[in-house]
């Protein structure tokens, strides 16, 4: 039924735009009719598409409110002069902006400026466009229905204050946003009050705040994307039924990173994520009744860290390889159950070669539960006190709870 | 002095513990290399083993040295020469051996695997550099209980508990007082009881150089802001001094008085 409905609907458009309208092009460059891009939107009607010839455009403020395509061939240059003005304004619907390279968007601390400035927009696409040295490059604001496509942004924020976001969203419904790459911004995408939308087959690398922020955004999905060195990793804060899957998490190493800040995050799943070589693969914070599986964590500091009340988290078919330390945890850990993964030290036996270990493992280290109620024991790390007591407590466990434990290690490692 | 020292040197040199010694140097860092060729890896476990076992091969070696070579000792003593002279250059013969020993044995395989080209070459020669002050410490330390007790089984037992106090107790008692008085801030107690132990303060030095620094959070923090700076490398090092120059002045003067 809804299937024959939309394309009912789309028949409809279709055949309204057709019949009604005659779409018209019209050519921006030095020599065409029209030398200025707003010079062609003013003229332009619903439907219409404007095409931008190869040439360097100072323009800020293009203001589109009509559904138009605009495109670049030949990738115009727009030029922002570091003026305190967004290049492209937009607030209709139905539009498309391809094609372009935006430069040099000024930064200011009071507004916010950006190469793309989309408001109350509906069905877009804003696709194939270059980024440098600009403020923000996309800001969209209470729009749904859209695109973001394989846009290159590259910034060179140097501290938090006076540098923005890759692709900043706030207060939207069903965006999508692919194939990205956004490299030395503040945040490389954040998302604020969004909702039922996919983030996929992005790179964002060397950001100095977060790879990707979410704040508030019930009801997401985000999957195949790279973080890679960026200042602190990617957090995901204060939001419902979020699925992360795919994703890779490596090289957030510093005194105050982690692969994945999870704060207040209920009834999630994240699947099939990659966490190599971060200060922290997952700090988990406060947060309930999520499914971590398949996940392989090779060589972090720390794998798992939880702070806060954590209840009904479930672990299961994970990797543990060669972490520092594979988890830690404050206070109780309630009710969150360890099953099935596999675990680099674990040295228990398999008699009845079922794959499943006959000895259960239990994944806190004597010192990493030391750690967690004096940080400042950390000093003693690589000490051969440490080495004794651990081993010691491995032997026969005193002082780590019995409730952690994994009672079905498996022996080898689930392949990637 | 020189003459003593010399002979000292030849003397373990033709002993075949310092060529099992060097030996077992040179083939762990061949082994280290043959499993893992990251030079990074290869010094963190280096590092877990120095600053464990050059402090207690530094000990057995200089309490087994003394005791042995006691007949000698007190042949020479018989001699125009100054207690100081003797004793000094016996010391000095045994550590410089010893140091050759870690610093050739080591060295070797990671010239051969091209440690120079990478950038690590700061890490493994201040590890190095460690190593060698280690066995300064310990060495001396034995001496001086080798003077105090002339039985044998009493000597050994002092030396073995020193290395036990030096390299597991003191750490054990630190992590009692923190854990007792976790509710103060402690970072700089902390920095204060790894600067009195030369193990600790040796494995701070290096774990501060290395990426896994980065684990260390708050607390490594206060610790790179302290050695980072040249005063704290100065501190960092003279205390490590202390440890080597207040024990020799003390084999000195102990030697002096002694009745042999």
């Amino acid at each position: 039924m809804t299937v024959s409905l939309h394309m009912k609907v789309f028949l409809f458009c279709f055949l309204t735009l057709s019949v009604v309208s005659h779409a018209e092009t019209f050519d921006v460059c030095a020599s065409c009719d029209y030398i200025t891009i707003k010079s062609a939107i003013e003229k332009a009607k619903d439907g219409d598409t404007i095409t931008v010839r190869k040439g360097i455009y100072k323009e800020t403020e293009i203001f589109v409110n009509r559904s138009l395509v605009i495109i670049g061939k030949d990738l115009p240059i727009l030029h922002g002069e570091n003026k305190q003005e967004s290049i492209f304004a937009v607030e209709a619907d139905n539009f498309i902006i391809s094609g372009f390279k935006f430069v040099n968007v000024g930064m200011s601390y009071v507004k916010e400026i950006a190469g793309v400035f989309l408001s109350h927009c509906n069905n877009f696409s804003v696709k194939d466009n270059y980024f440098e040295d600009v403020f923000y490059a996309f800001i969209i604001h209470r729009s749904s229905y859209g695109i973001i496509e394989n846009n290159h942004i590259q910034g060179q924020a140097r501290d938090e204050s006076s540098s923005g976001n890759g692709i900043h969203v706030w207060k939207c419904e069903n965006i999508r946003i692919e194939r990205n790459k956004i490299y030395g911004m503040r945040d490389g995408i954040y998302l604020e009050f969004v909702k039922k939308s996919v983030i996929s087959d992005n790179h964002s690398i060397d950001n100095i705040r977060y790879g990707l922020h979410f704040m508030f955004s019930d009801h997401n999905e985000y999957h195949h994307n790279e973080f890679r060195t960026n200042g602190a990793g990617v957090a995901v804060m204060y939001s419902k039924f979020i699925d992360m899957h795919h994703n890779t998490f490596h090289f957030n190493w510093g005194m105050a990173s982690y692969g994945l800040l999870l704060k207040e995050i209920n009834d999630a799943t994240i699947e099939n994520n990659y966490f190599e070589q971060n200060t922290t693969g997952i700090n988990i914070d406060g947060c309930n009744r999520i499914r971590y599986r398949s996940n392989h964590f090779v060589r972090n500091g720390w794998a798992l860290k939880f702070t806060g009340g954590c209840y009904a988290n479930v672990f299961e078919y994970n990797n543990f390889n060669f972490n520092a330390f594979d988890l830690a945890y404050n206070g109780r850990l309630n009710d969150n159950r360890f099953d099935g993964n596999y675990w680099s030290e674990y040295v228990g036996y398999d008699l009845d070669r079922n794959g499943i270990g006959d000895v259960p493992y239990r994944p806190v280290k004597l010192f990493s539960f030391i750690v967690n109620r004096t940080p400042e024991t950390i000093i003693l790390m690589r000490s051969l006190f440490i080495d004794i007591i651990n081993f010691s407590e491995k032997v026969s466990p005193i002082f780590t709870p019995d409730a952690l434990v994994d009672n079905h290690p498996i022996m080898k490692p689930i392949v990637w | 002095m020189i003459k003593i020292l010399k002979y000292s040197f030849y003397d373990l040199m033709r002993s075949r513990w310092s060529y099992i010694y060097f030996l077992f140097y040179l083939i762990l860092g061949f082994v280290l290399f043959f499993l893992n060729s990251d030079v990074n890896k290869a010094i963190i476990t280096l590092l877990n083993i120095i600053i464990v076992l050059t402090p207690l091969i530094g000990t057995v070696f200089g309490i087994m040295y003394y005791y042995t070579s006691r007949e000698f000792t007190e042949l020479l003593l018989s001699q125009p020469l100054k207690r100081s002279t003797i004793f000094v250059g016996q010391y000095l013969g045994i550590v410089i051996s010893l140091s050759l020993s870690l610093v050739v044995g080591l060295g070797i395989p990671f010239i051969a695997y091209g440690v120079t080209r990478s950038a690590a070459v700061w890490n493994f020669s201040s590890l190095l550099f460690i190593g060698a002050f280690l066995t300064f410490i310990f060495v001396a330390l034995a001496y001086n209980i080798a003077l105090t007790f002339n039985d044998k089984i009493k000597g050994f037992g002092f030396a073995i508990l020193l290395w036990l106090v030096m390299a597991v107790i003191y750490d054990g008692l630190i992590m009692i007082v923190m854990m007792q008085y976790s509710d103060y801030p402690l970072d700089n107690f902390a920095l204060a009881a790894v600067i009195f132990n030369p193990i600790d303060l040796s494995r701070i030095l290096i774990l501060l150089k290395l990426d896994i620094s980065a684990l260390l959070g708050y607390t490594g923090a206060v610790f790179q802001r302290f050695f980072g700076t040249s005063m704290g490398m100065i501190i960092a090092v003279s205390i490590l001094s202390v440890w080597v120059i207040l024990p020799l002045l003390r084999i000195i003067s102990v030697a002096r008085k002694k009745d042999f």
